[in-house]
């Protein structure tokens, strides 16, 4: 059976379409992830946003993938959920 | 007049009949506008007389609402003006006015059963081309979202996966009750929604009933709506309990529900299901979740679900009876109830040691010096019940032995009595109360053959008009 439409099953008083979380205005005191994907040269790119970050405030953590080729780990996305309060990530080079 | 009328036949290949008439088709084609709809693919019938149209998608068929193909239908202008199924000679003559047609076929042939007739084809054909009634509001999936997935990140599940809630699922679910999808029953705590029979289906397909289990889960939704079962309290309190469904009455053994070994545990499909529709419905319609409104301390394992029926025992009054119906209507029965605590005795013969071994049990219930507080159900497993029936006591008179074995002295249930801070006011030192609220102790039956246990279902703290009463509906259909 296909399954692509499904009914409310709830108040609908929800959007019927999700909203992306609305991004902080102020970075102050916030821990932001940034995700090393393992492209050539990443480093050398997030170490600018890094700095970038901590002058508006933000503590800086860094991550990264052990390849681009597949997608992270499932316990390093739980390390960037536990210990982030925002996350940046590159897609390719 | 047979020249003004025009004609559709639905057919289909795969039908010795409809191959059978051909002749009598070409026939009615050279008199009259012929649109056949054949319902299994392109190239039947054969004839270049007719109009012949594919309706593999049974579109045509569904609208046409056939049970039987072929069935052949007359239309003046856009009016339908009668239709025969299968062959019959006179009945084609009669509906065509064509007093030779078929000469060369037999008398009589049955037709064979219209596609659209196939199980579990008629829900999906609804859902496609409407008449359905269905309202709630449609959420399409993106290309590679998993509906189950889907159902988890919107919030709709109590934790374990739910059965994705297609249109096509929610008309067959609808199947299982006359009632109309529109129809509204009441508010759901805690946000107070409307819900409708349809909502209802929806949430029952979600925790994977079948339609015949639909009309006990509207009736356990109407009575959680009910204002003595004080769904909102319960939704929010701290304390364990949630709604436990007893089913009692012929229904329950129809539709399979399970009130025999391991009643009030897992693996029979209705009793899962209906109960956990019950919490979907308060989750998602009414938008009691815990963290949210219902702020539970500990919860208990039966808020995913507590649903049993109660056995069928010709000794004793049902649970139907003891609430005021007749013992062959099925009724649903509410009780805000914690957890499952047993209650072993595998020495009594007799009933007196037996109730006090029952009464001792249930003295604990919410804590030993509490009175008047908790409710309790005390399902009364087969061996013990034997006890009671070999020496002719009554269900009332077991009831009435417990409330008396249960009048406790108040010396020992005040506040410091037994090196417990926990107890009544000092002052009903001299009195003598009753652990259980008259009505506040419920007897059923259920229960596998073997083993010598009964179990003592706790009730929330708050019970009676403070808080929450036992409500039975019946089960209608």
């Amino acid at each position: 059976m296909s399954e692509t439409v499904l009914l409310d099953p709830g108040s609908e008083r929800d959007p019927s379409q999700r909203e992306p979380r609305a991004l902080p205005l102020d970075l102050s005191g916030r821990t932001v992830g940034l995700l090393d994907i393992s492209k050539p040269r990443g480093d050398v790119f997030l170490d600018e946003i890094a700095s970038l970050l901590e002058a508006e405030g933000a503590t800086v953590t860094r991550f990264r993938k052990p390849t681009f080729t597949r997608p992270a780990p499932t316990e390093l996305r739980q390390d960037i959920a536990e210990q982030c309060d925002l996350v940046l990530e590159g897609l390719a080079d | 007049m047979a020249a003004e009328s025009r004609y559709i036949l639905v057919t289909k290949r795969d039908c010795p009949t409809c191959q059978l008439i051909e002749p009598a088709l070409e026939e009615l084609a050279l008199s009259a506008p012929v649109r056949v709809f054949n319902q299994d693919g392109a190239g039947f019938p054969a004839t270049a007389a007719a109009d012949v149209i594919d309706d593999s998608e049974l579109a045509g068929s569904w609208a046409l609402d056939v049970e039987i193909v072929p069935t052949l239908i007359r239309y003046e202008g856009e009016t339908e003006a009668g239709r025969t199924e299968g062959w019959d000679r006179s009945a084609w003559r009669a509906l065509t006015h064509l007093n030779d047609l078929g000469a060369s076929l037999p008398e009589f042939r049955p037709g064979c059963g219209s596609l659209t007739r196939d199980p579990g084809i008629a829900p999906r054909l609804a859902a496609r081309y409407g008449g359905g009634g269905l309202t709630a509001r449609r959420i399409d999936l993106a290309p590679l979202e998993d509906a189950i997935e889907t159902c988890y990140e919107r919030g709709w599940s109590d934790g374990l996966p739910v059965v994705p809630p297609t249109p096509e699922r929610v008309l067959a679910m609808l199947a299982g009750t006359n009632r109309d999808p529109g129809e509204t029953l009441g508010e759901v705590p805690p946000d107070l929604v409307p819900v409708s029979i349809e909502k209802i289906a929806i949430n029952a397909v979600m925790a994977g009933c079948r339609p015949e289990y639909l009309p006990v889960v509207i009736s356990a939704v109407e009575a959680a709506l009910e204002e003595p079962f004080c769904m909102h309290g319960l939704l929010a309190t701290t304390y364990f309990s949630g709604p436990m469904v007893v089913v009692s009455g012929p229904l329950a053994r129809r539709i399979g529900m399970n009130a025999g070994g391991n009643a009030l545990g897992q693996g029979n499909r209705a009793n899962a299901t209906i109960g956990r529709a019950l919490q979907l419905v308060i989750r998602n319609v009414g938008g009691g979740r815990p963290g949210g409104v219902d702020r539970a301390a500990l919860g208990n394992p039966g808020k995913y679900t507590f649903c049993f029926a109660e056995d069928d025992d010709p000794a004793w009054t049902s649970l139907s009876e003891d609430r005021g119906f007749a013992r062959d209507e099925t009724t649903v029965t509410l009780f805000a109830a914690d957890g499952v605590q047993g209650i072993v005795d595998q020495k009594a013969r007799e009933p007196e040691p037996l109730c006090r071994s029952f009464a001792a049990g249930l003295r604990v219930v919410s804590h030993p010096k509490m009175v008047q507080a908790a409710d309790a159900f005390l399902v009364v497993s087969p061996e013990h019940a034997r006890v009671f029936h070999d020496a002719g006591w009554s269900k009332q008179r077991v009831t009435e032995r417990l409330h008396e074995l249960l009048t406790i002295d108040g010396s020992e249930l005040v506040q410091g009595a037994g090196g417990m801070a926990e107890g009544l006011p000092v002052k009903l030192k001299g009195r003598s109360l009753r652990k259980f609220r008259e009505g506040g102790l419920t007897l059923v039956r259920a229960g596998g053959s073997a083993g010598m246990f009964s179990a003592i279902i706790a009730g929330w703290g708050a019970s009676g008009e403070i808080g929450s009463s036992p409500v039975t509906r019946e089960v209608k259909s």
